[in-house]
């Protein structure tokens, strides 16, 4: 049984024109086999939410505190992170040349358990993850992200997902760019790893698409920078039908 | 794009006003000039277009006309039965036939080597171990020149390697017989205080084919030039490059491919990462192709990782056609930055950074390195790479694990 714990949660990034306020002030509690959504506007800081979690260095966090079963994820560096349990599904998978997805996979599942996998077992467990996401099994030897399509892209963080077994998995705008098929591949993905491993999900989402295939126990509605309603998968519904309007007016 | 050179200022002083108008084009790659009379090439200055990216003032002495310090070297050589390994007098008929000096520091070595190394590889032999020629600097100044010479449908691996300290220069004279296959390797693993300027000529026969790899990893200046000619139609010639520059380190590769037989093919790829404030690399890419080298197909690329802020890499590819009537041509050149976003993705796969830069590093250099296809010049590569990048022996352990 994992929690991972924010708190009042408040971060600034640097631009052009200054310092900008992005989060402010969030609190949100994630347990092991929860699965919460968080919806929102463009622009509204969910995906700064995201890789503060993480520990993008272009993010600073100037309040609040986040844990993870109470050991403090801010005094974490970013793969200190990584191998406590938390895992971030990026909506931009980043190219890395020259990197096999196996030798990557394989680099990453050893930095994670501290061991490296028995080969024979971890064979056997790659092929089985990319053939329930239907990944061609040439995918392995292909380098990483670099010239995946934008659902190979998703497809990829899923089975790492699936692979490294985080406790907690934060789901970044997963859903945006894919087609229908490939989102219910993705979802089943998502489903299985729940089902699996008792994971907790932070499901980041702009549309509502993907709650009808991942259900959420939890809707947290993000407008400007910090959770403004909270209830079950019925709010999902209601923004399906009304949209944000209601509350990009109210903060504006 | 042409290239620059100091050429009868006074000609044009009257056309132009500016300074910059004192140097003008080249008409042609091809003018450059080449001769074993030392008078032909004044000690350059720093301004002549072979020699405005280097340091000359640390060259000073490798641009006089002298003799090599008795025990400058010691060089060893480890070649498989068969092979002809001989020392021969630079009047030799074997010495000399395929190099031409192209610059005042070839031309200096040449006039101060007394005595050339052959290594012969007998016509239709095929070789089943590569021919080491291993040399070690030891102190002083070092005047060399090896003679590479496969003989027609041979099939051979010949690796020159550099080690230690001292002042160097050199000559490396390849002649590729007729349907030869020759890889020759030279690599550059000197201590932080060597010099080492070398011209690399290569002669390729008809239908030969020559696959040349430079490694530079050491030394304070490293300056290797490599020209490549053929003799006959159909010769390959294919050219690797992998260099890896710390602070204080001048790293400079120049190439010139001269496509004059019809046919032929070319292929370059070199590939650098930068350490270190004050790490300076060059790489120079000029391919002539002309008037009578139809079907000629040639590609040059150069890319460049710049791994610490203050670093610089210069990369000048420069392709001259003068037929219409060729496969393909073409270059590219890339200067970067290390990405932090890759790293970032990586750790936040739980890697740790030390291993994800070596991830990214090793990831950069893989195209090349798997081109090279000499298991002994590619593992210790891979290995030195490692070193570089500060890795200690059990995360190197650990690296190889995940790989």
């Amino acid at each position: 049984m994992s929690t991972l714990e924010i708190r009042n949660l408040q971060v600034t990034v640097e631009t052009e024109t200054g310092t900008k306020e992005i989060l402010r002030g969030v609190d949100l509690t994630v347990k092991s086999g929860e699965t919460h959504a968080i919806m929102g506007p463009n622009g509204s800081g969910k995906s700064t939410l995201a890789y503060s979690i993480a520990g993008h260095p272009k993010y600073t966090v100037t309040g609040g505190t986040v844990t993870l079963d109470g050991e403090d994820v801010l005094a974490m560096k970013v793969d200190e992170r990584a191998r406590a349990g938390l895992f971030l599904a990026m909506q931009y998978p980043v190219e890395v040349p020259g990197v096999t997805v196996s030798n990557f996979l394989r680099t990453a599942k050893t930095a994670i358990d501290g061991e490296a996998p028995k080969l024979r077992t971890w064979v056997k467990d790659m092929k089985s993850a990319m053939g329930e996401l239907r990944m061609d099994p040439a995918f392995a030897e292909r380098n990483v992200n670099e010239g995946f399509s934008g659902g190979e892209k998703k497809r990829h963080e899923i089975l790492q997902m699936e692979l490294l077994r985080p406790k907690v998995a934060i789901l970044d705008e997963t859903d945006s760019g894919l087609d229908v098929d490939a989102l219910r591949v993705v979802s089943e993905g998502v489903n299985r790893v729940k089902d699996n491993t008792d994971v907790g999900v932070l499901l980041i989402t702009h549309y509502t698409r993907i709650l009808r295939y991942i259900k959420p126990d939890f809707v947290h509605v993000f407008v400007d920078g910090k959770i403004v309603e909270e209830g079950g998968s019925e709010l999902a519904d209601r923004l399906e039908a009304e949209g944000y309007d209601r509350y990009v007016g109210a903060s504006a | 794009m042409s290239l620059l050179a100091q050429k009868n200022p006074e000609a044009t002083a009257g056309a132009h006003t500016d300074s910059a108008a004192a140097f003008v084009p080249d008409q042609s790659r091809a003018e450059r000039k080449t001769s074993y009379a030392v008078a032909d090439f004044p000690v350059p200055g720093g301004r002549e277009e072979e020699w405005r990216f280097t340091p000359v003032d640390r060259l000073g002495g490798l641009f006089s006309e002298e003799g090599s310090t008795e025990g400058a070297v010691t060089v060893e050589t480890d070649a498989p039965e068969g092979v002809e390994l001989l020392e021969l007098a630079m009047d030799d008929e074997r010495v000399g036939t395929a190099y031409r000096p192209a610059d005042r520091a070839a031309v200096t070595a040449y006039a101060g080597t007394e005595r050339a190394l052959l290594v012969g590889i007998p016509a239709e032999a095929e070789l089943d171990a590569p021919v080491f020629v291993r040399v070690n600097g030891v102190a002083g100044r070092d005047n060399a020149h090896l003679v590479v010479d496969a003989g027609r449908h041979s099939k051979a691996t010949v690796i020159l390697e550099h080690r230690g300290t001292g002042e160097h220069t050199a000559g490396v004279e390849i002649r590729v017989g007729d349907g030869a296959d020759l890889t020759f390797v030279t690599v550059q693993e000197w201590d932080d205080d060597a010099l080492h300027v070398a011209q690399n000529d290569a002669l390729i026969g008809r239908d030969g084919k020559l696959r040349h790899i430079v490694v530079t990893l050491g030394g304070e200046l490293v300056r290797i030039s490599t020209n490549a000619r053929y003799s006959g139609p159909g010769g390959s010639f294919e050219g690797l490059g992998v260099y890896f520059a710390d602070a204080g380190q001048h790293q400079e590769h120049r190439l010139f491919v001269d496509h004059e037989a019809p046919h032929c093919h070319s292929n370059v790829e070199y590939k650098g990462a930068l350490q270190g404030e004050t790490a300076h690399t060059v790489w120079v890419g000029d391919v002539l192709i002309r008037a009578s080298a139809e079907g000629t197909d040639t590609y040059e690329l150069n890319r460049n990782l710049i791994l610490d802020d203050g670093a610089r890499a210069d990369s000048i590819p420069n392709l001259e056609i003068e037929t219409g009537e060729i496969v393909g041509a073409g270059h590219a050149s890339a200067t970067g930055r290390f990405d932090d976003e890759q790293l970032f993705y990586l750790q936040a796969r739980g890697i740790p950074e030390d291993i994800a830069r070596r991830l990214v590093v090793r990831g950069f250099f893989a195209s090349v390195v798997a081109r090279i296809g000499v298991p002994e010049v590619s593992e210790r590569l891979m290995a030195a790479i490692d070193t570089e990048l500060g890795g200690t022996a059990a995360q190197e352990t650990a690296t190889e694990a995940a790989l």
